[in-house]
């Protein structure tokens, strides 16, 4: 069925369906739009199922990520949701570790280990973050129960951020859009190990940046989004053109995903005006624990049923944000008709 | 004397470990060597898909140049597209409130 709508890709000579293509672009549009991300943790292992080698996932993927995320970073810099200063500050030292991360997978590409270690450090990686965001919301709830107050009261219930704020070696740098007041060398810092994990794992750093935004660096969670995103969008460029120049870039693939991926972006990042702080956190937590899954089923050579989690979970969680966004923008609109 | 000659033993062991390393990864189902140098084959191409497996064959620095810039351009192009479009329903595109 619908063989009539297979390319082969003139680089890589893999063979996919555009609707494919079209549809992951879509569904990454809108969920990288609404967490703050590149969306690389469902594209790279989708590309992979859909048949591209490792490499060919993680550098196509990243070319796209960069596309992407200037759709969704103009919008939220209007939304005033980006701190250009902190981003800037961070992806300096990111871009040293995005650099490491990609030589890294090189040379285990020679070693032709590049597929597994790239897939079970993705293993672990995702279920930290899985953990970390689940404890922060489960304590939160305790804590509100606990005072009477709701889950959304305010801010994240992991307080690290204000310890490490106490760290104050010179240089001192205030992010006003984050109302942050930190030692330099915080955003660096975390800016470099999230550089090392996107080149290696072939991600923009979303995943790691945004809850390293909101528990270390203390950020809320719209600027962590539109920061990170801000963040996501320069680094996938210096990736795409670092993975470019190793010959690992589909473009064909980019631009299809890209046509799909322009009205996703924009209606994911408008979801964010309508849905919770904490809500876009434990929906984060959701997806994340899904990749997880899917990661692991195909390192067991599961891969049908790992696609089909993959694309399960990202369909309910696309349906899920296109949905929250209508209902928003209907009350609004109504809200507007009554008011006028 | 045994505990003498404990950071020896323990040397031994990690490199040992180390050299082994590599070979358990491989036994445990690791891939064989990928190809380094990829080739794009240019056979029943045509138009720009042809055009790309050539540079990217010929010139990967060009290629690697127009892989940006033509994201970046169509990445823009779109936002501004539905910018236009979202503008049209009539919703507020303004500075949004926080609400954690």
């Amino acid at each position: 069925m619908l063989e009539f709508l297979e390319v082969t890709l003139p680089i890589s000579g893999v063979a996919v369906n555009i609707l494919l293509l079209i549809i992951l672009g879509v569904a990454v549009g809108v969920l990288g739009g609404f967490f703050g991300m590149g969306g690389a943790w469902m594209v790279t292992p989708a590309l992979n199922i859909f048949g591209f080698p490792m490499p060919f996932a993680v550098g196509t993927d990243l070319c796209h990520m960069a596309g992407k995320s200037i759709i969704s970073t103009r919008r939220h810099a209007k939304f005033g949701n980006v701190d250009m200063k902190l981003g800037l500050t961070m992806l300096l030292f990111d871009v040293i570790g995005i650099e490491i991360g990609a030589r890294l997978v090189m040379w285990l590409e020679g070693l032709g280990l590049a597929g597994p270690v790239i897939r079970w450090v993705y293993v672990i990686f995702l279920f930290l973050i899985g953990c970390l965001i689940f404890y922060d919301f489960f304590k939160k709830i305790a804590m509100d129960r606990k005072g009477g107050g709701s889950v959304e009261s305010e801010g994240s219930a992991l307080r690290w951020h204000e310890a490490l704020h106490k760290i104050r070696i010179p240089p001192m740098v205030t992010f006003h859009a984050a109302g942050v007041e930190c030692s330099m060398w915080l955003p660096a810092i975390v800016g470099l190990c999230v550089g090392v994990l996107a080149g290696f794992l072939g991600i923009g750093g979303g995943l790691l940046m945004m809850p390293a935004l909101v528990y270390l660096i203390g950020c809320p969670t719209y600027v962590a989004v539109g920061t990170d995103l801000f963040t996501v969008m320069l680094a996938g460029f210096y990736g795409a053109f670092t993975y470019g120049m190793k010959g690992r870039i589909e473009l064909l693939a980019v631009l299809i995903m890209l046509a799909g991926a322009a009205p996703g972006a924009q209606i994911g990042t408008i979801a964010t005006k309508y849905i919770r702080g904490y809500g876009i956190r434990l929906m984060f937590g959701c997806t994340v624990v899904c990749a997880l899954i899917s990661v692991i089923m195909k390192q067991f050579r599961m891969n049908q049923a790992a696609s089909w989690v993959v694309m399960s979970a990202v369909s309910i969680m696309t349906l899920f944000v296109i949905v929250g966004m209508f209902k928003g923008a209907i009350r609004e609109l109504r809200e507007k008709r009554l008011s006028a | 004397m045994l505990r003498d000659k404990l950071p020896l033993f323990r040397n031994l062991a990690v490199s040992a470990a180390l050299l082994l390393a590599p070979m358990a990864a491989l036994a445990g189902g690791g891939e064989k060597q990928g190809k380094l140098v990829h080739v794009a084959d240019t056979r029943g191409l045509d138009g720009i898909n042809l055009h790309w497996a050539d540079l990217y064959n010929t010139n990967r620095l060009l290629f690697t140049l127009e892989a940006v810039l033509i994201t970046a351009v169509m990445g823009y192009l779109l936002g501004l597209l539905m910018d236009l479009l979202v503008g049209a329903i009539g919703l507020d595109l303004g500075k949004q409130k926080n609400r954690e």
